[in-house]
């Protein structure tokens, strides 16, 4: 069998690209593409488990018994999501437990904003809302992602996410219509919430050194800027039909652009969380790893057991 | 009669209700992510048997008006679960021999009361039993394979199994209110299913190889509304927004 | 590292009676058992299954895609397995 050069499958490799033909694992693709999936797909698992910490700090607390079983299928929907995508970044050929260390020693990020501490009952309405909300801005565009693996996960983490935005809403809309301490309890979320979910689309087009490249891999399909602004287009009508007030003094209607105009995002927080310095950062890590250490024995025990087990049937 | 059906719906529905409440605390922090989203899913079948029960009971009484008031707005001394299912996660050996212990009551509970002349309780049953079934294979062969897995596993099933036993003889208390029900055919007796639980108890340890301990324990008075010191910290957190912020809908 | 990382299973589900196991995605666990359970818990939470295949990963033989031509190719050309193929009669219309 002929072989091919280098550029003759860079280039093969961009025409199915192009073409929209899906990469699946064993072909071949550039090492570079590789790499930009893992760091993609795997920061987007250790958003989806991090991502179960603030939620799941109110199960226990939560106010009635369908608000409990809502919030704890919610938080496990997003362990599935996890762990969808965590197989996604095993069939690129690096394993979930290398993939979840390099979270643990701090070699890869996850989304900022679950180092945000959910404070009342009223954040769960935020958090799905808002920060469900705009993950499924980007997770139905990513449903049509170059990498088979990758957008297989996303379309079914996308038909498990339909319910996720919908009981925060209603969980917004059920204070809105309480007494005047569940409206301000409700607006309070809101003001906490909003500007991090808007750094949740990553920094400004300008800034962003990858979205160019992932672009043209098509792992991307819309920009930051691009993504934020539909979320805040299709937002604020939400938060005015329930009687909630967007904390930016700065928003209003563009009618020549067809979209909302919004104020400007405070970059430096976002850079400090994302390095590191967010309120609960240290806390998010410490849970995970504490997981794993703690259900290391468990995980050995099983499998000490099935290889007894095997060795007695032989 | 109704009286003694609500007493014995309590017992049931407060077990599922704190046992799915213990469970959910471990949610987001389980040993891997698969055995994370099993538990959390034998929380939900808990909730969803603590609402159902709950429903039915609260038309039997004039003083709380739904599912939601009789599991939030009661105090410490009205809940009648028993006091194994309140006692805390520990580790994961602690909480899958709980677990195994009250599952393996459960299933031949739910066994009878799919027959029992109360038909909404005999509802109730047969679709949990489905569930517990679930919970007890998933539980017992957890019990397994720590058991006669690594040493340190087996170390740690065994004293849970010490730890815990004591706390599993209450299952089969009988009162006043268990023998008005056995009189009327709408509940079991529950000495009579001692036998049957300690037999899947000790076909289980065999293969575990694990030991039971051979002192009875202790009797628990849970289903007397007296409880371990536990059980006050799992109200203040469950009930914490029912008692911060009375009669809001949430 | 330590290594007490479980193997990887492929799970196939049937969506409903009459149909094929499809491949749903993976997961791990240290035996045939859990698997099996596992696959129960993670992929089936909205009733998507009612029966479900489990096979360790590093059992599994592909076929290697630099040789899709002569693997695929060939049945391209064998069109006459494909109904379309086939001239109906006007007034037939389903068959
Ligand atoms: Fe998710
Ligand atoms: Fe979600
Ligand atoms: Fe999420």
């Amino acid at each position: 069998m002929e072989t091919r050069t280098i550029e003759q499958l860079s280039e093969n490799f961009q025409q199915k690209i192009d073409a929209d033909i899906k990469i699946e694992p064993n072909d071949w693709m550039p090492d570079n593409y590789r790499k930009a999936l893992i760091r993609q797909i795997s920061q987007h698992a250790h958003s989806e488990i991090v991502g179960m910490l603030p939620e799941g700090n109110w199960i226990t607390r939560a106010p009635s018994l369908r608000r409990k079983a809502v919030l704890l299928a919610k938080v496990q929907d997003e362990a599935g999501h996890g762990l969808y995508l965590y197989s996604a970044t095993e069939t690129l050929g690096i394993s979930r437990e290398e993939t979840i260390d390099d979270l643990h020693e701090g070699k890869v990020k996850y989304s900022s904003i679950f180092n945000y501490p959910t404070l009342t009952w009223a954040d769960m309405g935020a958090v799905g809302w808002l920060v469900d909300g705009a993950a499924i801005m980007n997770q139905v565009a990513l449903c049509r992602t170059s990498y088979g693996p990758y957008a297989r996960a996303m379309v079914k983490i996308c038909k498990e996410e339909s319910f996720h935005q919908r009981q925060g809403y209603e969980i917004m809309t059920s204070l809105m219509n309480g007494t005047e301490v569940q409206k301000a309890m409700a607006q309070d979320a809101l003001n906490r919430f909003w500007w991090p979910a808007l750094m949740m689309f990553g920094p400004s087009d300008a800034e962003s050194k990858h979205t160019e490249q992932s672009m043209r891999w098509r792992i991307k399909r819309y920009t930051n800027d691009e993504l934020r602004q539909s979320f805040v287009d299709a937002t604020v009508p939400q938060a005015e039909l329930i009687g909630l007030t967007i904390p930016d003094p700065k928003l209003r209607w563009n009618e020549e652009r067809g979209h909302y105009d919004f104020g400007d995002i405070d970059w430096d927080e976002f850079w400090q969380v994302v390095g590191g310095n967010g309120p609960c950062n240290k806390e998010r890590i410490e849970a995970r790893v504490k997981a794993k250490e703690e259900g290391a024995w468990v995980r050995e025990a099983a499998l000490a057991f099935a290889s007894k087990s095997k060795s007695r049937q032989n | 009669m109704e009286e003694s059906t609500y007493t014995f719906l309590l017992r049931l529905g407060d077990d599922s209700l704190i046992l799915g409440q213990r469970l959910s605390e471990w949610c987001g922090h389980g040993p891997i992510l698969e055995e994370d989203i099993a538990m959390t899913n034998i929380a939900l079948d808990l909730i969803g048997q603590a609402t159902n029960i709950y429903t039915y009971a609260a038309g039997l009484t004039p003083d709380f008006n739904d599912a939601d008031a009789l599991a939030f707005l009661r105090f410490e001394h009205q809940y009648l679960n028993a006091i194994l299912v309140e006692q805390p996660n520990g580790n994961f050996a602690d909480t899958l021999v709980r677990q195994f212990f009250f599952d393996a009551f459960r299933v031949p509970l739910f066994e009878h009361l799919q027959d029992s002349k109360d038909t909404s309780l005999a509802a109730i049953a047969e679709k949990s039993l489905k569930e517990s079934r679930y919970h007890l294979k998933h539980s017992s062969e957890w019990v397994i394979r720590l058991g006669d897995g690594t040493e340190l596993s087996h170390e740690r099933a065994q004293l849970a199994v010490f730890d815990l036993w004591r706390y599993t003889q209450e299952l089969f208390h009988m009162d006043t209110a268990e023998q008005k029900l056995l009189a009327q055919d709408i509940a079991p007796n529950l000495e009579n299913l001692r036998g049957i639980w300690l037999e899947t108890v000790e076909t289980v340890m065999e293969k575990a190889t694990l030991k039971l301990p051979t002192n009875q324990g202790f009797f628990g008075a849970g289903r007397l509304g007296r409880h371990s010191e536990h059980m006050g910290y799992i109200l203040a957190q469950m009930q914490y927004m029912q008692r911060a912020y009375p009669g809001m809908e949430w | 590292m330590s290594s007490n990382e479980w193997p990887l299973w492929e799970v196939f589900i049937r969506s409903k009676q009459g149909l094929n196991h499809k491949h749903v995605g993976s997961l791990r666990a240290p035996d045939a058992a859990m698997a099996l359970q596992n696959a129960r818990d993670v992929y089936t939470r909205r009733s998507e299954g009612v029966s479900i295949w489990v096979m360790q990963s590093a059992l599994i033989t592909a076929s290697d895609p630099k040789e899709s031509g002569p693997m695929f190719e060939p049945a391209d050309s064998k069109v006459y397995r494909h109904p379309t193929f086939y001239d109906l009669p006007d007034g037939i219309e389903h068959m």
